[in-house]
């Protein structure tokens, strides 16, 4: 990419102060800071996207086409391991975040650049310690890291794989600190907590359990790493340890960072159907309570992925009552998008697209959430692919459909340049059917009992798994089409105006892109977020 | 030929080889499909609502939007109210199944299931042992004792919609009672590593006579209570605890020169222990007090035995078990 001769032609900015190699690298401009970490994970995403290919490739015949058992197991492991911690946990965040939260406040930068700079470099070393260990020796316990699988039965290379998430780990938690700071002390003059838009309050939780959650990632991989390599005798039961135990700790992170994966998600959505509805959020206090009590929640489900592992029925019973608790604020979320777009003034570019897509997608993902946090159904339901597709739906039609609707509706604002508004919608759709044709099929292979994590399977499910690679086809179309309309937009799509979606929001009142520093005066804010007046004539384009 | 092909891609799409097979299965798909029946009518209203909505109020439609600043609690609150009652609901039904489903009759045939990397092993009361597959009676509940002597596993059963992991160092349980004749995928979900999708087997559910047959020609052994009083001498027990005399525990516990608990009528019964607690003697006891007896001491007594941690079999600690157990009407 020349980008030496196409940003020399734009007006002064973040992208063509200055070009140099150091010049990025240790810049401690969030916005170039949110670049980094934009080509890290989209790398990330490519490389997990690749090892899901190799496995609905593999799946395409009951007894595996393509890859031997072990190479099954290392291609799963890849897939969770790369996808969990190195793209979905801080995907979001750390890239639209970054890029938007000082934008959105009214800041010049997060409150601690320099931390900001350190956590990209913390995620970079973490991530290639993590690769190292699964492409040199390969690693093959799944993402999960069970005990004593992981601890001393596997000839993998977990040590090293969990140095590297561990070190990522601190990442997170700067990230969060940062935002939470941020917020609290960098907000603009006159814009007060409920005046906030959906997206900051939404990093702001998702921020507090980055900050409480990761520290007990961060033990439990030094507790397994410690077992592995002394035999201390937490999790082994021969010399009286408890290999529950490693669960119990292992999902007291990793539930809440199902809700750190999502939350920033549902924030991008009210964003974006806000402003393609011009019409203010239906429900604003009880859409930033829904996102605040997720956060507390949802570090008290953990036990809802054991109710088979050997817990007692009377925890199972709680904590499937604390799943159900859960699942409330979500829906009141659904039920508020819907309430937005009731009576509004619905355009329908790429964003919106992709956020129309999330809703639907998300309410299957969250629907079928009730099936398994129902403990009759959850013991048949379990370690099946019902389960597999179930966090497709959430992760993947949700959390990645919304990070594509804020990337298309901030890109503007982040590269300067607009993209072909038609591709987007082209792609938004080859998205909504690939994905809805890699992932339904999974939920009745699920009902039918086909385990997941199988490398080969009994005839009677080649049906449906044949179906599912089909999608994982179009899927794999619908996500590399935008890495082309975006790329060319990023060479010679024409130049976005300071506000080209006409939206409202403290970001959309600089430049496109900001200069260094974002403001050329902070600006005050003296009303609501959202506020849409009522459009002047019916039918007017907004931006050309 | 044509007609084979047909039927089972007609079985695989419609997942006609998934009919339930048990008791609880009945249940647990009368709450499946009410899910899914909810699921559909949910979905209908979003998606209905959704394509309604930005069809009508689509921009540079003539539709009315008076109106739309209306406050908006009412509402809230209504549906967080009514989502919060129907997931209430869906959660008793879910946790009354659960309960029952992990809480086996007192007539369950108890079989012994062990899970190693990548096999798993039945053993039934009368000795009969069987790898990969399990036989068992229509009609009949079935207890299985299950533990694991690597890594974890789990024993899945989808036509009966059941399973629960493996542990190693652990006995978790699971029963059933199977209602139609058949033979059924039986799975390792708990991924185990290596081989892990291929250890699984068969379960055959037979008439009664048919299971009567296939016992006698099973047979290798002369069962496992035989078996594990033979071991209960072997591993020296019988040289301290008193079993299968009652009433000459006190006179054996005071000629012998170390005196251990007696285990007549232990099983299935409250315990003292020395720290002031009380324990019920079940299965997990009774394996802990074989392999680490320094943990829970009877209270009166002292700790002298020594840790049979690593001596023991899994497969050995099934048969004292049973035996064990056996001695349990003798109170």
């Amino acid at each position: 990419m020349s980008r030496t001769s196409t940003v020399e032609d734009l007006p002064p900015s973040y992208l063509n102060k200055e070009n140099t190699l150091f010049s990025w690298l240790c810049s401690t401009d969030h916005k170039r800071i949110a670049l980094l970490y934009f080509g890290s994970i989209t790398a990330f995403f490519f490389l997990g996207s690749a090892g899901a290919a190799l496995m609905r490739l593999n799946l395409i015949s009951p007894a595996g086409a393509l890859v031997s058992h072990e190479g099954y197991n290392r291609l799963f492991t890849l897939h969770g391991v790369v996808m969990v911690w190195f793209f979905l946990v801080p995907a979001v965040p750390v890239t639209l975040g970054n890029f938007i939260l000082p934008l959105m406040l009214g800041a010049r930068d997060l409150a601690f650049p320099r931390l900001n700079l350190l956590s990209w470099y913390l995620f970079i070393t973490g991530g290639l310690i993590t690769l190292w260990a699964l492409f040199w020796g390969g690693l093959n316990t799944g993402w999960t890291f069970y005990t004593p699988l992981s601890t001393n039965y596997t000839n993998g290379h977990v040590v090293l794989a969990v140095v590297g998430i561990f070190i990522s780990g601190f990442s997170s938690i700067t990230t969060g600190v940062n935002f939470i700071v941020t917020i609290h002390r960098l907000r603009a003059p006159g814009l007060t907590w409920y005046r906030l838009p959906v997206f900051a309050w939404s990093l702001y939780a998702t921020s507090v359990i980055y900050v409480l959650g990761t520290p007990v990632l961060a033990m439990t991989l030094i507790l397994l790493a410690f077992e592995r390599i002394f035999h201390v005798g937490v999790f082994d039961s021969r010399i009286g340890g408890d290999p529950l135990l490693f669960q119990h700790l292992f999902w007291f992170y990793s539930h809440p960072a199902v809700y750190i994966m999502i939350l920033p998600g549902f924030g991008v959505v009210s964003e974006v159907i806000t402003a393609f509805s011009r019409k203010a959020l239906f429900g604003y206090k009880f859409v930033v309570w829904a996102s605040m009590s997720i956060a507390v929640i949802s570090f008290l489900v953990w036990g809802h992925h054991m109710f088979v592992a050997g817990q007692s029925i009377y925890s199972a019973i709680v904590f499937s009552l604390l799943s159900y608790l859960v699942a409330v604020p979500s829906a009141i979320k659904v039920f508020n998008w819907l309430g937005t777009l009731h009576k509004g003034h619905i355009q329908f570019e790429a964003p919106m697209l992709y956020a129309l897509g999330f809703v639907g997608l998300f309410t299957i993902g969250g629907l079928t959430g009730l099936f398994i946090a129902a403990l009759g159904t959850d013991v048949h339901l379990t370690q099946t692919y019902f389960i597999v597709a179930h966090f497709h739906y959430i992760m993947v039609g949700g959390m990645v459909s919304a990070f594509f609707a804020g990337l298309h509706y901030w890109w503007p604002k982040i590269t300067g340049r607009m993209y072909s508004d038609a591709w987007g919608r082209v792609a938004a759709a080859i998205i909504f059917f690939g994905f809805n044709l890699t992932f339904f099929p999974q939920f009745v292979l699920g009902y039918y009992g086909m385990p997941r994590r199988y490398a080969s399977y009994p005839p009677e499910y080649q049906v449906w798994n044949v179906l599912s690679s089909a999608g994982a086809v179009i899927l794999a179309i619908g996500y590399l089409t935008p890495l082309f309309y975006l790329s060319y937009s990023l060479l010679r799509g024409t130049r976005a105006t300071e506000n080209p979606w006409e939206a409202t929001g403290l970001e959309w009142k600089t430049s496109s892109p900001p200069q260094t520093e974002n403001f050329r005066h902070i600006p005050t804010v003296v009303d609501g977020p959202y506020n849409y007046p009522p459009p002047h004539s019916p039918a007017a384009p907004r931006h050309g | 030929m044509i007609q084979d092909l047909l039927t089972n891609a007609i079985s695989a799409i419609t997942g006609l080889h998934l009919r339930p097979a048990s008791s609880s299965a009945r249940e647990t798909d009368a709450l499946l499909f009410a899910l899914i029946g909810g699921t559909i009518l949910v979905l209908g209203l979003v998606f209905g609502l959704m394509l309604y909505y930005v069809v009508r109020y689509r921009h540079g439609t003539k539709a009315s939007r008076d109106g739309s600043d209306a406050k908006s609690w009412r509402f809230e609150i209504s549906w967080t109210v009514a989502t919060l009652v129907v997931f209430f609901g869906l959660f008793v039904w879910g946790a009354d199944l659960y309960v029952r489903l992990f809480q086996p009759p007192a007539n369950a045939i108890r079989i012994a299931v062990t899970g190693k990397q990548w096999m798993w092993k039945a053993e039934h009361p009368g000795g009969q042992s069987e790898i990969n597959a399990l036989h068992v009676p229509i009609n009949q509940p079935i207890e299985l004792l299950m533990t694991s002597e690597d890594v974890i596993h789990d024993f899945s059963i989808p036509a009966f919609r059941i399973k629960h992991d493996v542990l190693p160092g652990r006995y978790t349980s699971l029963w059933f009672t199977a209602v139609e004749p058949g033979t059924y995928n039986l799975f390792c979900t708990q991924f185990c590593g290596t081989d892990h999708s291929q250890m699984g087997g068969k379960v055959v559910v037979m008439e009664a006579p048919a299971f009567q047959n296939w016992l006698e020609t099973s047979r290798t052994s002369v069962g496992l209570v035989a078996e594990g009083q033979v071991l209960f001498t072997r591993y020296g027990c019988s040289g301290c605890h008193a079993a299968g005399q009652p009433g000459m525990a006190a006179a054996r516990g005071s000629l012998s020169s170390v005196r251990a608990p007696p285990l007549d009528g232990v099983y299935g019964h409250p315990v003292p222990l020395n720290d002031g607690t009380v324990v019920i003697a079940d299965d997990q006891y009774i394996r802990d007090s074989i392999l680490m007896p320094a943990r829970q001491i009877v209270a009166g007594y002292a700790n002298q035995m020594p840790p049979f941690a690593g001596v023991v079999s899994e497969g050995d600690l099934v048969r004292l078990l049973a035996y064990i157990k056996s001695l349990g009407a003798n109170r």
